[in-house]
């Protein structure tokens, strides 16, 4: 049997996962970690984009995240997001919508775009749609 | 002495106030489960989020980019923010009143001092917004399904406020969900934020540096504080309603009984008053 972590995933309203695990994959500010059993003890902050966690004895799962932080221990891996939802909770057509709205909001600027809130848009819409399995 | 039909029609009158303070307390009883619910999913968060912050905290302790961020910044307190949460709906016993108490106890308490008041909820609106006081804002019609979104507003113009030195300390005033027979009135001091002390730090490997991320932290920090003021407020409010309307309930069987038997007793009367006169009559032909 594979060496196992505990993968606990929580956002300010709820705990959203707790699971034993055998890999972890979480989209750190810095870009992606994979992380596995035994890793050193860790904290960073997390962008938007999948996080993706194979349990035990299962296939890989996926959820998107959108912002928030990430603290590793040898044996558990705990994810506080600002944001998260389950794969099969996400909207992926409202995501759609989102993504093209702000596509289109930065290929025509206007005089008071608010690039920032945009691009923010954008990496959330692409975060839950990566992790819906789409694009 | 009123008459029988005075009184049942009293008795009428009371029973339809019990039927409105019977379903009250079932309401409140369905709401309240899912609001204690809320509260108890967030409880973990919280938690988290604390130890988290006071390891990153620990780790930039006494470095300088860590005393020039704006959260941390502690000047003397001229200027208070006093965040009030009360609950859109009266019928709650004195879960509103308390509340508006402790916040008339703390102006009185910082004499001299600029106290300005953030109302969330109808209750306290409508009491402060005809006194003298300093309102710096309102919310109100969310106290029944306050969550993240509300949450977020309220914190980011907290926040705003804090770090363009308007104000310069800011507490929330809300009614904590000790059980469903308590609620206490809780005075929590926000902003600047102490960070929560305890256990000593591991070592932890950073990926970003420490004082940075501390930085980004605290707003977060700041919005789990208040979410779960709201949520708290609303599982208290139910609470609160559920025990208020429980003992309406009871009073008025009491008033309901005590009528019956004065019906009763009048009715009796009356019949006996009205076979005297038979009697007396029959009497006074003989």
């Amino acid at each position: 049997m594979a060496e196992t972590l505990r993968l606990e995933v929580s956002t300010p309203e709820r705990l959203l996962l707790e699971e034993q695990v055998t890999q972890v994959e979480v989209p750190g500010l810095n870009g992606a970690m994979g992380i596995l059993p035994h890793h050193a003890r860790l904290v960073s902050e997390l962008g938007d984009g999948p996080l993706a966690y194979t349990p035990e004895n299962g296939h890989k799962q996926k959820m998107s995240i959108c912002g928030g932080y990430v603290e590793v221990g040898p044996d558990l891996v705990r994810v506080l997001a600002v944001r998260a939802e389950k794969a099969d909770e996400i909207d992926v057509k409202r995501a759609e919508e989102a993504l093209k709205r702000a596509n289109d909001r930065l290929l025509n600027p206007t005089a008071d775009l608010d690039v920032a809130r945009a691009l923010n848009a954008m990496h959330r819409a692409q975060a839950r749609l990566a992790a819906a399995g789409r694009q | 002495m009123p008459s029988l039909i005075d009184i049942r029609r009293r008795i009428r009158s009371v029973k339809n106030t019990q039927q409105i303070t019977k379903a009250m307390k079932m309401v409140a009883t369905a709401r309240l489960r899912r609001a204690t619910e809320r509260v108890i999913n967030a409880r973990p968060y919280a938690r988290m989020m604390g130890r988290m912050l006071q390891n990153v905290a620990a780790a930039v302790a006494g470095e300088e980019a860590a005393a020039a961020i704006p959260l941390l910044a502690e000047r003397p307190e001229n200027r208070i923010q006093l965040v009030l949460i009360t609950a859109d709906r009266g019928l709650a016993g004195a879960f509103n009143s308390n509340l508006i108490k402790a916040a008339q106890q703390f102006i009185a308490e910082h004499p001299g001092k600029q106290v300005r008041l953030e109302l969330v909820g109808r209750k306290g609106r409508d009491f402060f917004v005809r006194r003298p006081v300093d309102v710096s804002g309102e919310v109100t019609g969310i106290s029944q399904s306050a969550g993240l979104n509300e949450a977020r507003a309220l914190t980011n113009t907290l926040i705003e406020r804090f770090s363009n030195e308007e104000t310069d300390s800011v507490y929330l005033l809300y009614n904590e969900f000790k059980s469903i027979l308590s609620q206490k009135v809780t005075l929590k001091k926000i902003l600047p934020i102490s960070v929560p002390g305890g256990e000593p730090h591991q070592d932890y490997i950073f990926e970003q540096p420490p004082a940075e991320m501390l930085g980004r932290m605290l707003p977060q920090y700041v919005l789990v504080l208040v979410l779960e003021a709201f949520l708290e407020t609303a599982a208290a409010e139910h609470a609160a309603r559920m025990t208020a309307m429980d003992a309406a309930t009871t009073n008025a069987n009491d008033v309901i009984n005590k009528l019956t038997l004065y019906m009763n007793r009048v009715r009796q009367a009356s019949i006996t008053r009205e076979i005297i006169e038979v009697v007396s009559g029959a009497s006074a032909l003989e």
